[in-house]
Order: C-alpha cells, then structure tokens, then sequence
C-alpha cells in the first residue's frame, strides 16, 4: 500500500512538470493517452461509416429502380454510373465495400476501440492503458488501413467486389471480374494492417484488465462493459491470426502463382496452371474468424447496453452472474459454430449435423440476456436519455434478430433460404443493428465523458425515433423477399419474372433506407455541434455508480488528480434500501453492517 | 447558379438550426432547468412513445404477414421438400411465438416503468429460480428443433434409395449452366478443363468408356417420381446451384464435385394448375402487362445463389418437370456426345 501511494506522489510531480507542454502534435497526433486514442478511433469510424451508409444509399436506389437512369449516381460513380445507370460491377463493389466497411472499420475498430480504449482504464481504476506506445500504434495501423481501403476506391479497375467475404476464387482471378485486381491487392493489404492493429489493441485490453484493476476491484465487481470488451478482446487475439493467414495465403494465389486455393480453373477460353488447392480450404480459415467476428462486434454494444440499462433503470442488472457466464458461453460456442455458413459447401453432412447442434445452442445464452434486460426493467425508475432508448432498441433487434437465427442455424431448413434475403435481414438486424444501436447509446452515454459536454436531447430523441422505425422499416420486409426465394447480391432482379412483384417491396426499403440515412445528419451534426457549444457536463450526469464519473470533467493524463480511487462495492448498486439517493458510487465504502454481497 | 443556390439555402438552414438550438438553451437555462437532463416530462412522453412505436412495429409485423406472406414459395415440389417445410412451419410458429411475447412486453415495461418523480425503482439483483425457468424454456424447445432437424438433414443428405437414382451433372461457368445427362449406362464419363475446347463446353474426356453416351443440353429435363443424384462442377468461381421450388440447394466448387439428390414430386404441367401459382402469375402478368412487357407463364427455375460476377443476377436455366414417358421422348431426341463431337 505505501508503495502505491509514494508511486502516486511520483506520477503527481510527473503531471506537473508536463501537463503544460502540450502543442498540436503531442496532443491529437502521437498522444498516448487512452482518453483521445478512443476519440480518434470514434471520429475515424464515424468517418467511415458515413461512407459506408452512402454507398448503401446508392446501392438501394439501383435495386428499386433497376437499370434506371439517375444522375445522382454518374455524379458518385463517374464512369462507373455511364448516363447514370449503375453498372453491375460497381454494383458488387458497392456491396462489398459496404460490408468491410460496416463490419470490420465502424462496428469493430469504431465501437469496441472507441469504447474499450475509454472505459478499461477510467472503469477499472487505472491511470491508462498497459502499454500508451502499444495502443497509439494499434490506432495509426487502423488509420493506415482505411486509408488504403478509401484509396481502393479510386484504382482504375474499381475495388475489390467479391462479396466482403472476398471467397476464392472470384478474389483470387482478375479475369474474373475487374475487381479482383489492383482493388483486391489493395483490400488484402488494408486488411492485413487492420487486423495487426487489432491484434495490438486486443492484447493490451486483456493485459489491462487483467493487471491493472485497482485495489477491491475484483474480477466479480467488474462493470459489464469491462467484462464484454475483455472478452471481446479474447475472441479477436484467438480470431483475427486466422484471417490474417487467409488473407497472407490468398495473397500469394494472386500474387506467387501458388495454388492453396485454386485448382482446375478455366477462364478467358484458357486453362490456369493452377492445381490441387480447395476454396472451401479459404471459407474455413475465413468463418473461424468470421463467426467469433459476429460476437467481437455484438458483445461490447451488449456490455454498453447493460450498463446503460441498469443506470437509466435506476436499478441493478438483473443476474449479473448470469450475464458473465452468457457472455463466457457465447464466447466459447462462438469458436465452434462457423460451420454454419458452409452448410451448403459440400463438406461432410456429419459436420453439418455438428454445427448445426452447437449453433442452436447459442440461442441458450442469448435468452438468458436478453430476459434479464427486460427483468431490469422491471419495476424500475426509468429515466429516457437517448441512450436509454438506444439500449431499448438493441434489446428489441436483438430478439427479433436472433429468433430467425434459429432457422438459419438448422441445417435442413438453412439449404432452401441460404444466401437469400432471409439472410440479409437476420445478420442487419441481429447484429448490425444492435451493435449500432449499442455504439450509439454509448455515444450518447460517454459524451461528457469524452467532450465534457452534454448531447442536445431533443435531436437524440428525433435521431433514435427516425432511425429505429425506418432500420425495422429497412429489414424486416428482406425476410419476405427471402422466402419468395430472392438471392442477395443480385444486382436487379428483373431477369427472373418470378420476382416481378417484389418491385414494390424493394421500393419501400429503399425509401426507408433514404429517409433513414439521412436522419444521421441530425446525429453527426449534434454530435459536431455539442463538442464546442453543448452545455458542460456535470461531473456525474447520468448519476452513475462506475469509477469513470469519479474523474474531473477537464481530462488530464492519469484520469485522477489524486489517488486512484479504491473499489468497495460492485458497479450496480442503484436503488439500494438503506441510502437516500438512489445510487452508490463503488468508490463509497460499505455502511455499517452493509454486505457487498459482490 | 443552381448549385451556389441550394448551397447557400443548406449553409442558411443549418444557421438557422444552430441559433434555434442555442434560444432553447438560453430559455431553458433562464428558466433554471437544468440542460438536457432528463426532466419527468421526458420520460412520460418518450416512455409513452416507446409503447405507441413498439406496439406499432408489432402491428406492422402482423400487417406484413397479412400482405407479404402469400409471396413465399408454393408448395415444395419434392418429396423432401415437404419434410423441411414441417420442420420450416414448426420453427417459425415458435418463434413467432416468443416474438410476440417477448416485443410487446418490451415495449409495456418501458411504457410501465417510465420514470416518475419520487418513485424509486425496486432492489432486485437476481432469482435463480426465474433464470433456470428461462434457461431450461429454450433448452427444451431447442432440443425438439436439433433432434428433428438432424433427422431431416441426415435424411437429405444420404438418402436410402430404393431405386438407383438418375445421375445428372449440372456444369456452372460465368454465367450459365450446362446440364449432362449420363446415358444408358446412368455413369457419367470422366470430364477435366484440360479437354475443355470447341465444342466440348464440359470438358468430356472420350477416351473413357462411359463418356459416349453422355448427353449435354441447354435445358434441364426430370422425370416425376423418380429420384435424381445431381453432380455439380464448376470451371472458374464458386457458383451455387439453388432450386427453390424443390427446396434444393448445393455450391459448385472448381476443383472438386458436390452432390444433391432429390426426386421431383410435381410437374411443370400440374404446377402451372396450382392455386398459389395461378394467383403467382396473374399478379405478375398484371405488372407485366402495366409495363407492356411479355407476358410470363410460369416455369421452375435453377438460379445462381453465390456471387459469381457481373451477370450474376441473370444465370438462370429453366427446369421441365414431366412424366417418364415425356422425358424419356425428349432424351431420345438429344445428341449424344459420341454424335456431337
């Protein structure tokens, strides 16, 4: 104890002499604080999912009025829009780009390296990160890396366009479609850097939570968020090396003529030289990542929401251990379930039989969190800020989402509805629009955290209420247009007659999907807007029991002025009988005859 | 001149949104309250709100199946496909169910609990007893779709065939699809890229014996009732072969062979009488019509289900489903291999 607190004197005489140093680049640019490393992670990825959400605003407009002229397109797409009517290769690389995209640059480096690099250490009690140097890297990889996705749109061949699963050998051969040239060198590339900074910014989490809780912070007191982004960050150190070798191996197919995943290719009227390598070989090492991918985007918008649940409840998650062990079962399961993208490959039925029963299983956990989000409601106090209903919302795409998983699971009833829109509704919902609702509670929730100031409310109502009804309004009809039969990634669907009276449906989303992207304008322009002329935040607004609201609303490096503060309690003592406010900061010792209970 | 005008009336409404917000901000601060915390009035109304909303997506939920839901496929047209259609019916009636439940209880206690002055919320942390119920709930429902649909799966996948199945080869190239059928022998001969050339579009290797009676054609045949073993190739992408009114499905992977057998049960001719298929066609014939395209009659399809490349969307070959005696006048009229090249 006396060690720690002479190591404290020393850090506090270390502020001194260099708080005031700062200049531009120390500050925004080679900073290691992990307070503006989140920050720049989340502007980053604000940046990249407005250019994500723009191409699916393009791509919707061509699949209601197929093969029509507008020139809002020949104005994005240049030459590849010729009189304003999409041409059915940009088409796929709109797609494609769009789900790389939102999966990889918004959903995985924007929220849980946003949140993660902010909460682990103000939530734990920890003065930063294990390594600064480790993290700043980890951002500056990810900065590289979408900057040579964004390049890629501009290579003359268009970019990559294989789907953002990029499957072998479409990927693999420029003969095949324009894409797979200089596009695709340049999405591996941009990959291989993302996920080298990922793998820098997982491990540091993990060795942070691990080793650098503060005194009494025992791993059972833990905030949910913390648990949900140290086993997010498990899931992407035991994931993303497998990807990376896909990517490496796909790599020398294009590049070195070997043959890991090509063989007995003809194409452009010639046989390739290529002999002996398996597609599905690249499917595997892309779904052992792909899968636990799900769950590396899922659970911190999950752990986010607990959080802002059981504050905005007033009262404690219901089953705090049985949402750590459901996050623990998720994690686990999700390692062994990425067969079920594969059902209809041709790989032994036995494997399918195998993955389809630990698929189901999942279904198990996912109930438990999500009964035990509506049982915190119950009976609670419940205070509406933006993020409370953006955790409300997760809540419902996350049941609705996950109900159609279990058909998509089972292998028999997979085969007729695999690759159909069925299935583009069921992945949006379940985890695209959970885990965007997910980052924007906790945008809402952490801003005077990050700003120091507060959100305007009324645009977050204005901003929840058009983008919840108009995201179901998006969806829920693709479940229609699957069980009609339609594939996804068809560029129209004229060519078959039987498709004809979808029009109208394909008509309404798009509709849905305009009015819908553009009402982020009033997210982007509250979000801009309240970061120099929001009123300022109050140390504790939300009165919140975690340890990020014990800090002083001006950052400085350290998080605390004074010591780090030491943990007595757990994170969800709201509504306590026997204290008159209705929260407990974990930081307040334990009244008389109190038990923690934790 | 126009640009320069709409982006002088977008710079003017976002000035005007940014002083409208700062007014509010003033007024509410003069009036003591405090900024953009949550007042009671907030939660009323947005706890209101969120019934009101909620409530009405489960409503359109409703509304949608009431709509939408006759398009779904007709009636399966093989003798499997009635199986995955129980099993389809079983799990969408459960959760249907729990949807129903779970959304609108949601969106109740959100409505319910909406904060109030001088209420305080209840201390409740857990109850072993409630999570177990909601653990063992799923389990058991779980546990009836895994066992039936591993039933089912394996009942596809390796069929007991009472009589040896018609084996048919279905070759995928960007962007069509090639049918062989195997002959009198019912064994396809041997086929490689390295023989692909002129007009051997599969790559038939004839020196292998069971290679001259093979026969290729554009368009897919299948006799009724009886069962077919499909073969699937591809020569340069992965593409995936999907027949949705046999609820059938099986990836083309270059490199290696895929198989799929099923037995078409009704056809062309029986289908096109179907009461959902009849409703089907008129209601596209009408659209047809409206847009002065040709009229459509309808026919089963094979559709291209894995992105392949540009025409994509358009790999289409038409299925004729009909009796034994037509098919086997048809395959009498086809070339043989040996004959056309």
């Amino acid at each position: 104890m006396s060690n720690t607190s002479t190591k404290n004197e020393h850090f506090q005489d270390h502020l001194m002499e260099h708080h005031h140093k700062e200049n531009f680049f120390t500050k925004y640019i080679f900073t290691m604080d992990h307070k503006m490393i989140g920050k720049q992670f989340l502007i980053t990825g604000m940046f990249m999912g407005i250019v994500g959400v723009m191409m699916s605003m393009l791509f919707r407009l061509e699949l209601a009025y197929p093969e029509q002229s507008f020139p809002i397109l020949e104005f994005f797409l240049g030459k590849w829009a010729p009189d304003g009517v999409m041409d059915p290769n940009m088409y796929l690389a709109l797609v494609t780009i769009h789900g790389t995209i939102m999966v990889f640059f918004v959903l995985t480096a924007g929220l849980s390296g946003t949140f993660s690099n902010l909460l682990i250490p103000l939530q734990i009690g920890a003065r930063d990160m294990a390594s600064g140097f480790m993290n700043a890297l980890s951002y500056w990889f990810f900065f590289l890396s979408s900057v040579v996705m964004i390049a890629s749109l501009f290579v003359e061949s268009g970019p990559a366009s294989g789907g953002w699963t990029v499957y072998p050998p479409l990927s693999a051969l420029p003969q095949a479609m324009p894409g797979s040239g200089t596009g695709m060198t340049l999405w591996l590339i941009s990959m291989t850097l993302f996920i080298v900074g990922s793998l820098l910014g997982s491990l540091n989490y993990i060795v942070t939570v691990v080793n650098m809780r503060t005194k009494g912070m025992s791993m059972t007191r833990l905030p949910l968020t913390i648990w949900a982004f140290f086993v997010t960050a498990i899931l992407g150190v035991l994931s993303f090396p497998v990807l990376l070798s896909a990517a490496l191996l796909l790599m020398f197919d294009r590049l070195l003529g070997t043959s890991f995943y090509l063989s007995d290719i003809f194409i452009g009227g010639e046989v390739l030289s290529y002999s002996g390598g398996s597609p599905v070989l690249y499917q595997h090492l892309f779904w052992f990542l792909g899968h636990p991918e799900v769950y590396i985007i899922l659970l911190p918008a999950l752990g986010i929401s607990s959080e802002v649940i059981a504050t905005n409840s007033r009262k404690p998650i219901f089953g705090y251990r049985a949402m750590v062990g459901s996050i623990l079962a998720i994690a686990f399961l999700s390692f062994i379930v990425w067969g079920h993208h594969m059902f209809v490959t041709g790989m032994n039925p036995f494997l399918g039989s195998v993955f389809t029963f630990t698929t189901l299983l999942i279904a198990i956990p996912s109930a438990v969190k999500a009964f035990n989000y509506i049982t915190t409601l119950w009976k609670g106090n419940i205070q509406y800020t933006p993020a409370m209903l953006f955790s409300i919302g997760l809540v419902s795409t996350f049941v609705t989402g996950g109900l159609t998983g279990v058909i998509l699971g089972d292998s028999a009833l997979d085969i007729n509805v695999h690759d159909t829109y069925f299935v583009v509704a069921h992945f949006h919902i379940v985890m695209g629009l959970s885990a965007i609702f997910g980052m924007f509670a906790g945008v809402y929730h952490w801003f005077p955290k990050m700003y120091g100031r507060m959100m305007n409310k009324s645009m977050g109502y204005a901003h929840f209420w058009l983008t919840f009804i108009t995201a179901y309004g998006v969806f829920f009809p693709m479940h229609f247009l699957g069980m009609a039969g339609l594939p996804r990634r068809y560029y129209s669907n004229t060519a078959f007659p039987m498709f004809d009276n979808l029009a109208d449906i394909n008509v309404l989303i798009t509709y849905f999907a305009i009015i819908g992207g553009i009402a982020q304008l009033i997210f982007i322009f509250n979000f801009f807007y309240s970061i120099w002329r929001g009123p300022k935040a109050s140390q504790n607004p939300w009165r919140a029991n975690s340890l990020e609201w014990t800090t002083p609303v001006e950052h400085l490096h350290g998080n605390w002025p004074g010591d780090v503060p030491v943990v007595h309690r757990w994170a969800y003592d709201y509504s306590k009988p026997g204290y008159e406010e209705d929260f407990v900061p974990q930081n307040v010792p334990l009244a008389e005859g109190e038990e923690s209970g934790h | 001149m126009n640009t320069v005008s709409i982006i002088v009336l977008i710079v003017l409404a976002i000035l005007t949104i940014v002083q409208v917000m700062r007014i509010s901000e003033i007024s509410s601060s003069i009036q003591g309250g405090k900024d953009n915390q949550v007042s009671e009035k907030d939660n009323d109304t947005q706890g209101k709100l969120l019934l009101l909303v909620g409530m009405g997506f489960v409503i359109s939920v409703l509304v949608m199946y009431w709509a939408w839901g006759y398009h779904s496929l007709p009636a399966p047209s093989s003798e499997h496909g009635a199986e995955i259609d129980s099993l389809w019916n079983l799990s969408m009636l459960i959760i249907n169910v729990v949807f129903f439940i779970v959304q609108p209880i949601l969106f109740y206690f959100g409505y319910k609990y909406r904060g109030k002055k001088g209420t305080k919320a209840v201390y409740y942390e857990h109850n072993n007893k409630l999570e177990l119920f909601w653990t063992m709930v799923p389990a058991l429902a779980l546990a009836v779709l895994i066992i039936w649909g591993l039933n089912v799966w394996s009942g596809l996948m390796m069929p007991e065939n009472e009589e040896e199945p018609i084996v048919i080869e279905l070759y995928a190239q960007q962007f069509n699809w090639t049918a062989r059928y195997s002959g009198g022998d019912n064994q396809l001969g041997y086929a490689t890229v390295h023989e692909i050339g002129g007009a051997n579009i599969v790559g038939v290797d004839m020196e292998d014996i069971y290679s001259s009676d093979d026969i290729v054609t554009k368009s897919l045949h299948l006799p009724v009732g009886k069962p077919i073993k499909f073969e699937f190739r591809s020569q340069d992408v992965i593409h995936s072969a999907y027949f949705p009114h046999f609820r059938a499905q099986m990836n083309c992977v270059p490199g290696s062979k895929t198989y799929f057998q099923f037995t078409p049960t009704v056809t062309t001719a029986e289908i096109r009488q179907n009461k959902d298929v009849k409703n089907h066609v008129e209601e596209v014939n009408g659209i047809r019509a409206a847009k002065g395209e040709d009229l459509w009659e309808f026919d089963y399809v094979l559709l291209c289900n894995k992105i392949c490349g540009a025409a994509h969307y358009n790999m289409q070959m038409e299925i004729i489903v009909e009796t034994e005696e037509e098919y086997n006048a048809w395959l009498k009229e086809q070339k043989t291999v040996a004959e056309t090249l």
